[in-house]
């Protein structure tokens, strides 16, 4: 998923920002270019003759993303702990090479080779945007060496050398839709920020409507970081939704939250269903602007389990008892337990190894257990629609029956056929 | 008919959260000349204002009306120490004193991050403000009028200032033509000091007032601060009514191509509207006629 509290940065800070860009891109076109003529020469330089492996963990911890991307280099270092106390993998001591992505795309792929070619690290875990993590993928696949990305996504792709651990469009946005078509949602109004994951997804959600006789009677964007909510918000009422579908991202919840409760719209007359706030956004949003309000994740921190609990106590003794895990933090932390069992699995460190192992490998995870596919590198993964209660923390309200196939590419639905190919 | 209506109320309210974000400014980049890229920072001290102040009091109205003058002094000390220990330094070197101010605002957010963390907090809306008003078949809600109060409320203030009082006289006659009211004996430091001080502090109290409506995190200034450009540059440098009249021009536009696009392709039309606009008229709205031969 892309830029959860992004801010637009203006005026001149986007002219420095469209020249910086434009400079980094130009930096990426000759990288890219020199990656290429070397790749023949790429040999891997992981060294696994001592008593040690390394692994790079590349999070945004400056910047924008850092709000988000510092809690999940947190469940990363965690998940390694575990890992190392239970005996390590192969035998070997996992050590954490610590790399900021600094929430630019370009850095995110230079920070990544660098992991990979100088530090020679066995994986990497780590990415949040999808900006960063398209950067990202030519450097894995040039260099031959696997991401493990631990975020919810739009969808629409498969790399040899990624593992998405978060979930795809189908074990997110449509188990959402079809749990609002269950509670009787006949039209939907769609709220979003203006960049690739809201426009992709509401792609899927007008294609999930048409199919399902659902109404769409309005969408509407705004540009990421904006507070001017008062005309949509009349709308939306004037429109008179069953419910909304929210894939606005950061500060701009706060704004179209407040002003959604004062025009006196409520979680009983029109739910909203957002994707992109988690237990962090809740504070800083307003629990009496939001209770009640509904949220679609596959990991919540109340969900019950022993694995969960397990999970939850352990954070809460290393980072503190204030703290809340939320579903990229889970998502992560279940990436590098995959990692592990899939290297035990393989018997070896080597990436054509631990892809060809890959396939089936499970992990009991706090949201339930997980699967790989070793097709498309997703993993398979429960629904669960959440709705956020008065103590600020999600509840889940409704589950699939079981964990969801993942389905990137929406190839067994029908009514998408149309959305694959134009992508 | 009623929509119309209703859009042009949407962007009455729109428009005075501009304004009470670009009074400050018109202030500073407009009687100064300064360019204070700083100042959405200096929105966003008022933001945490109130969030501290509600910390300590409790009840979210009472520190609400107590959050707006420390907002203003708050806002009114930042500028001074910046103005006195940056751009005194800088007059006549505009291209530096940008460069500057906008360093200093990235050294704010990082501090404010520091201090209060990285994810946005929440300021809690007096119940008093809560829900909305029926008005003209639309919901305006309470916050928003309020708002507008307020805006309505500090514009009459800073004209009043300017029109009647002493001090404003000199602002006044700086901006003019500060030479000849050198040597009439004004001292134009202290002028200068003032009219920065009450404009950041304006910042301040737009600040506390924008938690309301919008989040209060280290970036929150940065949202506010190109549309405060934008107001002062339309309405014209140095005047106040340029900056009114700008800004629920503005707020207008943005409310009623709203309703007929996407938000953000609203706002792409709204820039179109005042690049065009100022291609013909580029010294804004309203012009300041002085003798000044600069």
């Amino acid at each position: 998923m892309p830029l959860r509290p992004t801010p637009e940065v203006r005026g001149l800070a986007r002219a420095l920002a469209a020249s910086a860009a434009l400079a980094g891109l130009l930096a990426t076109a000759a990288c890219g270019a020199r990656a290429g003529e070397e790749t023949v020469a790429t040999e891997s330089c992981v060294d696994t003759s001592g008593d040690t492996v390394k692994v790079g963990s590349l999070n945004s911890l400056s910047g924008t993303m850092a709000i988000s991307e510092t809690t999940v280099r947190d469940a990363i270092a965690l998940a390694v702990a575990e890992v190392n106390a239970a005996g390590g993998v192969q035998g070997k001591q996992i050590e954490i090479v610590a790399e900021d992505g600094a929430s630019e795309p370009t850095v995110f792929a230079e920070k990544a080779e660098k992991l990979i070619r100088e530090d020679c690290v066995a994986a990497v875990f780590g990415g949040w945007t999808s900006a960063s993590r398209k950067a990202m993928l030519p450097v894995f696949e040039d260099n031959d060496s696997l991401l493990y990305y631990p975020v919810q996504y739009e969808g629409l792709e498969a790399s040899e050398n990624i593992f998405y651990t978060g979930a795809t469009t189908n074990q997110q946005i449509i188990p959402a839709l079809d749990y609002l078509a269950e509670t009787g949602v006949e039209s939907l109004y769609l709220v979003g920020s203006d960049y690739v994951f809201p426009r992709t997804a509401n792609a899927i959600i007008n294609a999930y409507a048409e199919a399902h006789g659902i109404e769409v009677l309005g969408e509407d964007y705004v540009t990421l970081g904006s507070t001017e909510f008062s005309t949509i918000v009349n709308q939306v009422k004037s429109a008179d939704a069953d419910a909304v579908f929210n894939t606005l991202n950061g500060d701009s919840n706060v704004a179209f939250f407040r002003e959604y409760a004062n025009v006196g719209l409520t979680a009983a007359d029109m739910p909203v269903m957002s994707v992109s706030i988690a237990e962090e956004e809740v504070g800083g949003i307003g629990v009496e602007n939001i209770e009640g309000q509904l949220a679609a994740w596959n990991y919540y921190q109340t969900v019950e389990s022993p694995a969960n609990t397990a999970f939850v106590e352990a954070f809460k003794a290393e980072y503190g008892a204030e703290r809340v895990t939320s579903d990229p933090m889970e998502a992560a932390y279940n990436s590098v337990h995959l990692w592990a069992a899939t290297v035990e699995k393989a018997g070896s460190f080597a990436v054509a190894d631990v892809q060809a192992a890959a396939d089936g490998v499970s992990f009991d995870s706090p949201e339930g257990t997980v699967v790989i596919d070793g097709d498309n590198h997703h993993v398979t993964k429960t629904a669960r629609i959440g709705e956020i209660a008065a103590d600020g923390l999600l509840y889940t309200v409704w589950e699939s029956d079981g964990p969801i196939e993942p389905d990137p590419f929406l190839e067994g639905y029908d009514w998408a056929a149309d959305l694959a190919v134009t992508e | 008919m009623d929509l119309l209506v209703g859009q042009l109320l949407t962007g009455l309210s729109t428009g005075s959260i501009l304004l009470l974000a670009a009074l400050g400014l018109s202030l500073t980049f407009g009687q100064m000349g300064v360019v204070n890229m700083a100042h959405g920072e200096f929105i966003m001290a008022g933001c945490y204002t109130a969030y501290v102040v509600q910390q300590v009091v409790g009840d979210a109205g009472v520190s609400l009306l107590i959050a707006l003058p420390i907002g203003f002094l708050v806002g009114g000390a930042m500028g001074l120490v910046l103005e006195a220990l940056l751009l005194r330094r800088l007059y006549h070197r505009p291209l530096d004193t940008l460069l500057v101010t906008f360093g200093v605002g990235l050294v704010l957010q990082q501090a404010a991050r520091d201090v209060f963390g990285a994810p946005a907090v929440n300021v809690s809306v007096p119940e008093a403000l809560r829900g909305g008003v029926d008005l003209l078949g639309t919901t305006v809600p309470r916050t928003r009028l309020f708002i507008m109060a307020l805006a309505v409320l500090a514009v009459t203030a800073v004209a009043l200032v300017l029109r009647f009082t002493p001090a404003g006289r000199r602002i006044r006659a700086v901006t003019g033509n500060r030479d000849l009211a050198e040597t009439a004996g004004i001292s134009s430091r202290r002028v200068d000091a003032a009219t920065f001080f009450i404009g950041s502090g304006l910042a301040g109290v737009a600040g506390v007032a924008l938690t309301l409506i919008g989040s209060t995190s280290p970036t929150t200034g940065q949202s506010y601060l190109v549309d405060a450009f934008l107001v002062v540059v339309a309405g014209g440098l140095g005047r106040i009514k340029g900056a009114v009249v700008a800004a629920v021009a503005l707020g207008a536009l943005q409310a009623v191509f709203e309703t007929y696009s996407t938000a953000s392709l609203a706002k792409v039309g709204v820039f179109v509207v005042i690049v065009v606009f100022l291609q013909l008229r580029p010294q804004g709205l309203f012009t300041l006629r002085t003798r000044s031969l600069a």
